[in-house]
């Protein structure tokens, strides 16, 4: 068994190399828990969706509560304009939930603890938001940098502020989720490796603090893909209805 | 049972390959590039399709079968509002019906108890109006008795005056002038009857 906290994170290849042209694109442990995670959400939807009766079974109970769950959150950030991505911010919810939640299972590997996957997430967020509020505002979507009721000296400071902010949006959406997972995981490891090392004596304490930080992390699991997709319904909702 | 077979055959292979691939790197193995395209790659790949069959397979679903709930709640409770309306006037055509009987049994009682005593009064007057004749005929017969009366005195009178004269002297007398004195004494007949 590898000591090493980090080594957890570390990604192999699952079978030969995959090649496209001069790049390697090869299944990985990462690619088969993104494969898992999704495979999973369309198994529980589609089972929750199958019978669709009007007094609901225990999982079409659950597609509902999550349909309704994730429409509230949209409508309650973004407003009724939101209503057309309602499909891509439900599917990103579920995919972040799925991944975290399949990563708290012991020897499964967490796809939102690599930084790639989750920058890749959010750029993909921060380019869309950004394009919508172009479409639907024109440059009128520039007065977002320029908040009303601001002393004219303090202007120019405000813009510059406000345009960085913007800008590092991808970075610190994924830096979250991502820093989040990892700083998890590692700690368990950490915590359980000292289960290991103090052996039958020492060990109950570690393992007692391993047991809480189980439940903390569920907690967190769920409560990142939250964070995750009400950041992306405040970003829209910045995109839709400029209210600077 | 069979998904815990599948569990376990997952995790049972990442402990070989993790021995297999075990290679002790150090740092953050998040920040090694060698993977991040195929992790891209992967990514876009199974949230793309993930995305797709929600949001044409499977949401529409959901949305579809919410809206139909709501829709039949909707109705139900029209349904259970008309149904009440119709109960709701029922009663009132049924306090109406039974105000309406009460109302007619009362007049009822009344005409009947009317009627009785009107009955029960002409009856009675009848009876009066008969009674009275019965007295005045009764008071007539006394009165014509009475009249009578001294006609039929005076005859007993002159019938024993006779037998007492013939009884005590043995001699016939005339009747005639028996009976003259006799009526000529009971002209005075207030005297002798107290009448």
């Amino acid at each position: 068994m590898a000591t090493n906290p980090m080594h957890q994170f570390e990604v192999y290849r699952i079978g030969p190399e995959i090649k496209l042209g001069e790049i390697d694109i090869s299944f990985t442990n990462a690619s088969l828990f993104m494969l898992i995670s999704s495979i999973a959400i369309l198994f529980v939807f589609n089972l929750g969706t199958k019978k669709n009766s009007t007094l609901p079974s225990k999982l079409q109970l659950l597609a509902e509560l999550s349909y309704t769950f994730v429409s509230k959150m949209i409508s309650d950030t973004a407003g009724s304009k939101a209503k057309p991505y309602f499909a891509f911010i439900f599917s990103l919810f579920m995919f972040v939930l799925f991944c975290n939640m399949f990563g708290m299972i012991p020897y499964a590997f967490t796809v939102t603890s690599h930084i790639i996957v989750t920058f890749i997430l959010a750029t993909f967020i921060f380019i869309g938001v950004t394009i919508i509020g172009f479409i639907k505002h024109g440059f009128g979507y520039l007065k977002l940098f320029v908040p009303s009721g601001v002393p004219v000296l303090l202007l120019p400071l405000i813009v510059v502020i406000e345009v960085i902010s913007y800008l590092s949006r991808p970075i610190s959406l994924s830096v979250r989720l991502f820093a989040n997972m990892m700083a998890g995981h590692t700690m368990m490891k950490v915590f359980g490796g000292f289960v290991i090392s103090l052996g039958i004596v020492g060990g109950w304490l570690p393992l007692s603090f391993s047991v809480a930080l189980t439940g903390l992390e569920i907690l967190v699991a769920f409560l990142q893909a939250y964070v995750f997709a009400i950041l992306t319904c405040i970003y829209l909702n910045d995109a839709l209805n400029l209210h600077h | 049972m069979i998904k815990k077979k599948i569990f376990q055959l997952i995790f049972l292979s990442f402990l070989f390959l993790e021995e297999a691939f075990a290679s002790e790197s150090g740092g953050m193995p998040q920040l090694n590039p060698e993977f991040w395209i195929s992790q891209i790659f992967w990514l876009v790949l199974t949230f793309g399709t993930l995305y797709l069959v929600l949001s044409k397979l499977i949401l529409p679903k959901i949305s579809a079968n919410l809206e139909k709930r709501k829709s039949q709640i909707l109705e139900n409770i029209e349904t259970a509002e008309k149904s009440r309306e119709e109960s709701e006037e029922k009663i009132k055509e049924y306090n109406k019906i039974v105000q309406d009987s009460k109302i007619e049994a009362k007049n009822y009682f009344n005409q009947t108890r009317e009627k009785m005593l009107k009955d029960i009064n002409q009856k009675k007057e009848n009876l009066d109006k008969e009674i009275n004749e019965e007295i005045k005929k009764a008071e007539i017969e006394i009165e014509d008795l009475k009249n009578k009366a001294p006609e039929k005195i005076n005859k007993i009178a002159i019938e024993i005056s006779t037998d007492v004269i013939r009884q005590l002297t043995s001699i016939e007398v005339n009747n005639s002038s028996i009976s003259a004195i006799v009526n000529d004494l009971s002209k005075d007949k207030d005297k002798y009857y107290g009448i």
